[in-house]
């Protein structure tokens, strides 16, 4: 009996070792899949405005010129390509500074205050749904800008604002960690020099953390890249290269959606707005390596 | 030992959690087709039982109004259980075309979005009209636009108000996406003719967005479907008709266009239930007319999808 007891103990034990294992090995294949057939899906259906509907390199990265339903249709995808780029560039000089001061705010200026009231605030604003982003940008900010600036008050400005808030809690909790998890030796060693708490901050923390915090910003700028609906309802989303900041124009994200629905799987006019979404992924990974990168200049 | 059978019920769950939901999909497309081929012969015998699920995908121009009766048709027959999504002309007419959905919902005929091979296997059931009206900002004093005064507006030729009668102010073009099938219908009704996107217009998705701005922008003009309109904007009258149900109901106003519900081939017992209820004066005198559309049945007049137009 004893002896029993004994041998079915390792065994238990085994048994348990296995199922984990294969229970996390499960996990892991299912996720492996699920990335790659959903990279698969995007690459062969955006490839195929190359492929199949014959449509040149050049004119969807070069031409500026977007009729999906002309004779012959054009699809020129420079002004999207343009207006992504500067919407989540613009959105992400404004927020970076805030994100950043109130990380700054929050770790060494006034911890107590910060942790306790500030930080909750901010990351309530990751929670509220892009919809309503969108929608009081479209009731405060435009009519703000439609007054104050020439133009109709939709387009770059209006859109970088919305996603400025937007990405506030992504910069601001990794700055936030990046300043908590600085040694406490090397600012004792700047104020044992003699240097003020600015001194500090600005000579010492903030190159130390450099890296870090660029992590977070570049972070916020993806997210900025690839949100939709927020943009879409701000940014007025006609297909050119606007000639100021308060003038219609529209990004990647933007076109898909207003357009997925209305077109036909399997038409070039769908296979083109595949070939949009490849273009967002690929901007994806490189967002991915550049943050890869950046940590790895952090943990040196 | 508890953790480990912990996991292996998760896993085993998980799994029979998802060859479920797989048994069902297929269990549903089976039963959709089954019955339309056993039950032909029989024919109206077992109306009374009605059962099976019915998916229709399509127009959020349509959802509404088949959103609302499905859930009055459902409460009629308890064993039918119907899903109304959303998602655009394109993808109702995609679904139904490749046989993942039973009704494809659209605001345009099928000839329109697909070639002709996958045109021809769907059905068209029209279940209600819907006509739409070049709206502008209230401040404009314009209350009638020709046809060729809207040619000129949205093509970029007339850019001032001062040009068809209006204040000097600038023209702001509010549209639609140039795949939306509201566009296409206002184009071909009210212009006759394919536009581009000019530099500086402005494109919305939904018409809730479309109303809010041309309401809020100096001279905005748009189009809206004439269940969007109440004072906040105004409506203007084309060639001298006014937007109404009843110049559209006897064929003087001439931008409306069918809401299409697609099916694949000839409908099986349980959609055709759903369609003729559709139909029905019970929907078509209540709830067509309550959600701001035109009952078909009083339409005077007729239109093919080439656009010519017969009196009933």
């Amino acid at each position: 009996m004893a002896r029993t007891g004994r041998r079915q103990k390792p065994k238990q034990h085994l048994i348990e070792e296995w199922t984990g294992k294969i229970f996390t090995s499960l996990c892991i294949v299912f996720l492996v899949v699920t990335i790659f057939s959903i990279v698969y899906f995007v690459a062969t259906k955006g490839l195929s405005t190359f492929l199949k509907d014959g449509i040149s390199f050049a004119e969807i990265f070069g031409s500026k010129e977007w009729k999906p339903d002309g004779e012959p249709p054009l699809f020129g995808a420079l002004p999207f390509i343009i207006g992504s780029f500067s919407t989540s560039l613009l959105a992400a000089l404004i927020s970076a500074p805030l994100g950043i001061c109130a990380a700054l705010f929050m770790i060494e200026i006034m911890p107590k205050i910060g942790r306790k009231y500030l930080q909750p605030v901010i990351e309530l604003l990751a929670g509220i749904p892009s919809v309503v982003y969108g929608f009081v940008g479209l009731s405060v900010v435009v009519p703000f800008y439609r007054d104050v600036f020439p133009g109709q008050g939709l387009g770059i400005a209006a859109g970088a604002t919305v996603l400025s808030i937007m990405i506030l809690p992504t910069i601001t909790s990794i700055a936030t960690d990046a300043l908590a998890a600085l040694p406490s030796g090397l600012k004792e060693g700047s104020y044992a020099l003699g240097a003020t708490r600015w001194q500090t901050l600005y000579r010492t923390v903030l190159p130390t953390t450099l890296p870090a915090l660029m992590t977070g910003v570049v972070l916020g700028m993806a997210r900025a890249f690839g949100e939709a609906l927020a943009v879409q309802m701000v940014i007025g989303n006609a297909p050119h290269i606007p000639g100021s900041l308060f003038e219609s124009t529209s990004t990647l994200t933007s076109v898909i959606t207003l357009s997925m629905g209305n077109t036909v799987m399997g038409t070039m006019q769908n296979n083109v707005l595949w070939t949009l979404a490849l273009i967002l992924m690929m901007m994806t990974f490189v967002f991915v390596f550049v943050v890869r990168w950046l940590e790895g200049r952090a943990n040196r | 030992m508890k953790k480990s059978l912990m996991l292996v019920l998760t896993l085993v769950l998980t799994f029979t959690l998802a060859a479920c939901g797989q048994n069902n999909t297929t269990n549903s497309n089976g039963s959709a087709d089954a019955p339309g081929t056993t039950n032909e012969g029989s024919g109206n015998e077992a109306s009374s039982e009605l059962s099976g699920s019915i998916l229709a995908v399509g127009s959020s121009a349509l959802q509404p109004l088949v959103d609302q009766a499905s859930k009055k048709f459902m409460d009629q027959n308890p064993k039918v259980s119907i899903q109304v999504q959303g998602g655009g002309s394109g993808t109702g007419l995609t679904q139904v075309s490749g046989g993942q959905a039973d009704i494809g919902n659209s605001d345009v005929f099928a000839e329109e979005k697909l070639d002709a091979a996958q045109a021809g296997e769907l059905v068209s059931h029209q279940v209600a009209v819907v006509a739409m009206a070049a709206v502008i900002n209230p401040e404009i004093t314009v209350d009638n636009l020709t046809k060729d005064q809207l040619v000129g507006i949205f093509t970029g030729e007339i850019t001032n108000w001062s040009e068809v009668g209006g204040q000097d102010q600038k023209i702001q073009i509010v549209n639609r996406p140039s795949s939306s099938g509201t566009r296409s219908t206002f184009e071909k009704y009210a212009l006759g003719t394919k536009t581009g996107d000019l530099k500086g217009s402005i494109q919305e998705e939904s018409s809730g967005n479309v109303k809010k701005l041309v309401k809020e922008t100096p001279g905005a003009i748009g189009y809206l479907a004439l269940s969007y309109l109440d004072g906040s904007i105004k409506s203007v009258n084309y060639e001298g008709v006014e937007a109404n149900v009843e110049n559209v109901a006897n064929g003087s106003y001439p931008i409306w266009a069918y809401q299409h519900m697609y099916t694949k081939g000839e409908p099986n017992e349980v959609v055709k239930a759903f369609l003729d209820y559709m139909a029905s004066d019970d929907v078509q005198n209540n709830d067509v007319v309550e959600l701001g559309y035109i009952p078909v049945s009083s339409m005077q007049v007729s239109r093919d999808v080439d656009g010519n137009i017969t009196n009933k």
